[in-house]
């Protein structure tokens, strides 16, 4: 399974489109791509997950790892369009509460 | 050495001159078998092809040059598979060196795990732990203190292999380092939190559940570490229903508030501990949903807890093709009487 990454500009900040699964494959293609945009200074740094049925523990780790980065350069890492099963793995983890979760742009693919 | 080049030489003339004579299939099949010999021997293809024209113009006088010429030009080839075969023999024994370095890390860290029986009467216990290569990411502990009080813990490192498998030895140390909060889960998970924030790289993280039982009130407290939340089994109306859960994968932030629940067992209750390896299982790209572990779970519940999980590990093995993609670890905690 392939991992898709674009990422846009749109007004103040920069959103990161997934499609394809996030998993111990895909990992390092997404960690190249996230982890230098979430250590740019003071911005909104959205990842889409509309295209994304499944995230496994490796794949969250890369989240993490964003969290971490921009909780440093004192930007704001935010999560969008997760589906249910996504979005479950996000609340289990506890990490919905210190990362913002949209869910309103999907209910389930 | 030089007497098996010899007795080679002889061998290989004779089968040369019952080929070339007979035609026959039987040489050739003879022949595979001596490459199986000379392959056991490390006998390079360009050795091979060298002996072939030492043989050939032994047996046939005046070959014609053209002829030795041209099996000069293939020894010359051959070389080049010749320095493959080397290297791919070197691989392989490198790989064998690996396999057993690997070997002794497993046994090294199936001592981590505990293995003192538990025989109460008030209690009914089982855990199984299988890892989906040699080792393990999973988890697990289970400790009776002088009191009676049991405590059970599933841990779960993000991936799998040797890096998962370091970063559970890490789990174990810190959790020995911590004898004095045992059996209070919330405080527990807040140590351990503490440890692994400080020991971990950036992409990784741990997930866990911590839950101590109280034979004489009963109760079951745990509390988890944004790990998959387990079951309750309600012997009365019949029903499982899933843990409560809520906090923070382990490894995040220093500063975490772990939230403490409580149960109350009555007889024939039991509370189910697992990894997500159990629930992200998938078999032909579906996933293994936790109402089929449930289903198992019953289907076996009139069986001792060991056999419990023995069984249901056994079924979803079969489920997914005997090829787990995760560490695979459940438990089961039965209050008897």
């Amino acid at each position: 399974m392939n991992l898709k990454v674009d990422v846009q500009e749109e007004g103040h900040s920069r959103v990161v489109y997934l499609n394809g699964e996030v998993d111990v494959y895909t990992a390092s293609t997404l960690k190249e791509k996230l982890i230098p945009l979430a250590e740019e200074t003071n911005k909104t740094l959205a990842v889409d997950l509309s295209n994304v049925n499944y995230i496994d523990s490796t794949g969250l780790g890369i989240f993490i790892g964003a969290l971490k980065c921009t909780d440093k350069s004192g930007s704001t890492l935010k999560i969008r369009g997760a589906n249910a099963r996504v979005k479950r793995l996000f609340e289990i983890t506890g990490l919905s509460e210190v990362i913002e979760i949209d869910t309103e742009q999907r209910e389930e693919a | 050495m030089e007497e098996t080049k010899l007795s080679m030489y002889q061998l290989y003339k004779e089968m040369l001159n019952d080929y070339l004579q007979h035609k026959s299939e039987h040489v050739l099949y003879s022949a595979q078998q001596l490459s199986k010999e000379m392959l056991e021997k490390d006998m390079s293809p360009e050795e091979m092809v060298s002996l072939h024209i030492s043989v050939f113009k032994e047996m046939v006088e005046d070959l014609p040059e053209e002829v030795v010429d041209s099996f000069e030009l293939l020894l010359e080839v051959m070389i080049g598979y010749g320095l493959a075969h080397r290297e791919f023999m070197s691989l392989r024994d490198r790989q064998r060196q690996l396999d057993s370095e690997l070997n002794v890390a497993a046994q090294m860290q199936e001592s981590l795990l505990p293995h003192e029986e538990i025989n109460l009467k008030t209690l009914d216990f089982g855990v199984i732990s299988v890892p989906s290569g040699k080792m393990s990411g999973d988890y697990y502990h289970y400790i009776q203190d002088e009191n009676g009080n049991m405590g059970v813990a599933v841990a779960d490192v993000i991936g799998k292999g040797v890096p998962a498998a370091m970063c559970m030895s890490m789990i174990k140390y810190a959790m020995d380092s911590l004898p004095e909060q045992r059996l209070q889960p919330a405080a527990l998970l807040e140590s351990l939190n503490r440890v692994v924030e400080r020991n971990i790289a950036d992409d990784m993280f741990i997930t866990m559940v911590y839950g101590s039982y109280d034979p004489k009130k009963h109760n079951f407290y745990y509390a988890s570490a944004g790990h998959e939340p387990g079951f309750f089994y309600n012997a009365d109306t019949d029903t499982f229903e899933e843990l409560e859960t809520k906090g923070l994968v382990l490894g995040i932030t220093p500063k975490v508030h772990y939230e403490e629940f409580s149960l109350s067992l009555e007889p024939g209750d039991f509370v189910v501990l697992l990894s997500d390896g159990v629930t992200e299982g998938r078999t032909e790209g579906e996933f293994i949903e936790r109402d089929d572990i449930t289903k198992l779970i019953r289907k076996y519940k009139h069986l001792p807890a060991q056999d419990i999980v023995n069984q249901v590990f056994r079924e979803l093995e079969k489920m997914q093709d005997f090829h787990l993609r995760d560490d695979f670890t459940l438990l089961i905690l039965r209050r008897n009487v």
